[in-house]
């Protein structure tokens, strides 16, 4: 016993190999997935490296030219579809989402509470394809007369008013999009307002004010920066999102000319040419694609800062942090 | 103060106004009519999809696979038998590559990494995961074991591609349950002389395991129903083919490709396709909320 009366409770060196081995396993295995991220990253910076010097970072996202055949890439008209159809899907989602949660949260008696929650949730189920095909063969045919009305109607506005309503078109897109977002806006919302402190909006009621009142000066005020957040997650959800736009876009490279008519997105271009694309085409495609990476990553990274400022206020319990599943974010947090 | 008399003169004072209350009324109204909206969609596209789908269903639609032969009987283009099975065997293959990876690397984030730089960072980085669109985790799979390696779209790409989306999923749920392991328990057996990894797999593990079952059971029925992953790394082919390493139809892909065409008989098939879909995510997120309310944790 060459050390003292210690080494009777140490463990032998062949005891302790397995506490190494995982611990040094499972720190390579988090080292794994860095490394795996920056990798994928330089690689599509590489293979969309030909359109880019083509015409420059500048250039190939603000030139109005999508031309296949004619070998010019730029990326403006996808650029603002996807623009276009996010800020549409978060103008109608949100105040639809945050609705939802208050009523959930504030109004709704006890019982319906969580079978509304499961009902909101369940659009989140929804498989962005089946979005896509429900969208294509009922909303868009469905709406069509009433959005030809409002286009007559409001032909005095430019981009909203005018032009032949087409049944693929800017608006269905931003409106399926608003559906999509929906659960993940609503499930943060709710999230966000459970922290609101009961003193808070007892000493609301008790001055006399009515449930709206309440809702407005006590729930609203504390939990705007985390509504806004769980808008931006919705907002890089909608960025992102490729399948049900593509199919219900219209996929025309063209700068959109009025709210109803066909157009394109960042994904939409990425899912419905990269089959045939070749050389100069498929760099593009690439560089569309990393367009959308970095899109999304400022999006949600501003996002993630608020949510989490908003839910470190009101609580310290991890819950919040699987904001970024909604459904998995509220059961954690039941 | 003073006079306690119930004479209703005494409570106007206190009585809300009628403009605050038909504000009151107004904004109560408009809550609603919101919540009813948001609930429209959803019944929609329930109704739609039944009435579309069961119409579709048959026993040999699910027996037979798709065919190309658009332009004849409804009866002659087949069913959706290889898509299912591609898809069943696509996220078993990314289940079983991403649960463990991300199961691992949540235990280590909470159990080792805890609060230092570098598991923010990798926190850091699994959130930027959560946020890249579907698409690019195709082309990043596409750039690496496609364009990588000179070969052609195969099962297993697929499944990789799926496997990256799943992760950040399994990472987020599995950490927060892990979280909530009070560490009483961990400094329990820690005192009785068990040393690190038998807390970990005797104590941590058992204990967490409700909880981690219901994120894993969501990561999958998320990853089931992705088109944008697969279009790039595993579909085109419409026979039955259980080999990995060979192209794979799956659900999604066979509903995005017969959503372009003019045939009704094939839009149809998305339909069922569709309902199919739905039925199988929808059992898997059933199951994840029944295991959850099982957990004796969340």
């Amino acid at each position: 016993m060459p050390s003292g009366d210690r080494s009777i409770l140490e463990r032998s060196p062949l005891a302790r190999l397995p506490d190494r081995a995982l611990k040094y396993g499972l720190t390579a295995l988090a080292a794994l997935i860095l490394a795996l991220i920056v990798y994928f990253f330089v690689r599509l910076v590489g293979e969309s490296r030909p359109a880019l010097a083509r015409a420059g970072v500048f250039g190939f996202t603000f030139d109005k030219d999508w031309n296949v055949s004619g070998e010019r890439f730029g990326a403006l008209p996808l650029v603002l579809g996807t623009l276009i159809t996010s800020a549409l899907a978060l103008l109608i989602g949100v105040p639809v989402a945050v609705a939802t949660a208050i009523y959930a949260n504030e109004l709704c008696p006890l019982r319906l509470r969580a079978a509304l929650t499961v009902l909101v949730e369940l659009l989140a189920a929804v498989p962005s394809v089946v979005y896509g095909l429900w969208g294509i063969f009922f909303l868009a045919p469905k709406l069509q007369g009433a959005e030809q009305w409002v286009a007559d109607r409001l032909s005095f506005i430019p981009f909203i008013g005018g032009g032949t309503v087409t049944i693929p078109n800017y608006f269905i897109a931003g409106l399926i999009l608003a559906i999509m977002i929906l659960p993940i806006v609503s499930a943060i919302s709710r999230e966000v307002m459970a922290t609101v402190p009961a003193d808070h909006k007892e000493a609301a009621l008790a001055l006399g004010a009515t449930r709206w009142e309440m809702i407005r000066t006590a729930v609203i005020p504390y939990c705007r920066a985390g509504i806004v957040g769980g808008a931006m997650l919705g907002l890089g959800r909608a960025i992102g999102e490729t399948i049900a736009v593509t199919i219900v876009i219209g996929n025309a490279p063209q700068l959109g000319s009025h709210l109803f008519g066909q157009g394109y997105s960042l994904a939409a271009v990425i899912a419905n040419e990269f089959g045939e694309a070749q050389g100069l085409h498929r760099s593009a495609l690439f560089a569309a694609g990393l367009l959308l990476f970095v899109l999304t990553l400022l999006v949600n990274a501003v996002a993630r800062v608020l949510v989490s400022r908003a839910s470190r206020a009101g609580r310290t319990t991890p819950a919040a942090a699987a904001g970024s599943q909604p459904i998995a974010g509220a059961v954690a947090g039941a | 103060m003073s006079a306690q008399s119930p004479a209703s003169g005494q409570f106007a004072r206190f009585a809300v106004s009628p403009a605050r209350r038909r504000k009151d009324r107004i904004a109560r109204g408009t809550i609603l009519a919101g919540t009813v909206i948001a609930l429209i969609p959803l019944a929609l596209l329930v109704f739609y999809l039944l009435r579309k789908g069961l119409g579709s269903w048959s026993p040999s639609f699910f027996s037979t696979d798709p065919t190309g032969n658009t332009f004849f009987k409804a009866s002659s283009i087949g069913g959706i038998k290889s898509a299912i099975l591609g898809t069943v065997e696509m996220v078993a293959l990314a289940s079983a590559i991403a649960i463990p990876i991300g199961i691992g690397t949540a235990v280590w984030l909470v159990e080792y990494g805890r609060d230092s730089w570098f598991a923010n960072l990798v926190r850091f980085f699994v959130d930027v995961l959560t946020g890249v669109p579907s698409i690019v985790f195709g082309l990043f799979i596409y750039i690496v074991l496609v364009v990588g390696t000179g070969s052609s779209y195969a099962g297993y790409k697929g499944s990789l591609a799926l496997a990256l989306l799943m992760l950040p999923v399994v990472i987020r749920s599995a950490e927060v349950i892990l979280l909530l392991i009070p560490d009483a328990l961990r400094e329990s057996a820690l005192a009785l002389g068990a040393p690190r990894w038998r807390v970990i797999f005797s104590i941590v593990m058992p204990t967490a395991l409700p909880g981690m079952v219901t994120g894993v059971l969501l990561a999958i029925a998320r990853a089931a129903g992705e088109t944008a992953p697969l279009l790039f790394t595993a579909a085109a082919t419409q026979k039955t083919n259980l080999n990995l390493g060979q192209f794979m139809n799956s659900l999604p892909v066979q509903i995005y490709k017969d959503v372009t065409s003019p045939t009704t008989a094939v839009v149809d098939r998305a339909w069922g396709a569709a309902l199919t879909l739905v039925i199988m995510i929808l059992l898997l997120n059933l199951i994840a909320r029944l295991v959850s309310r099982r957990s004796r944790l969340a």
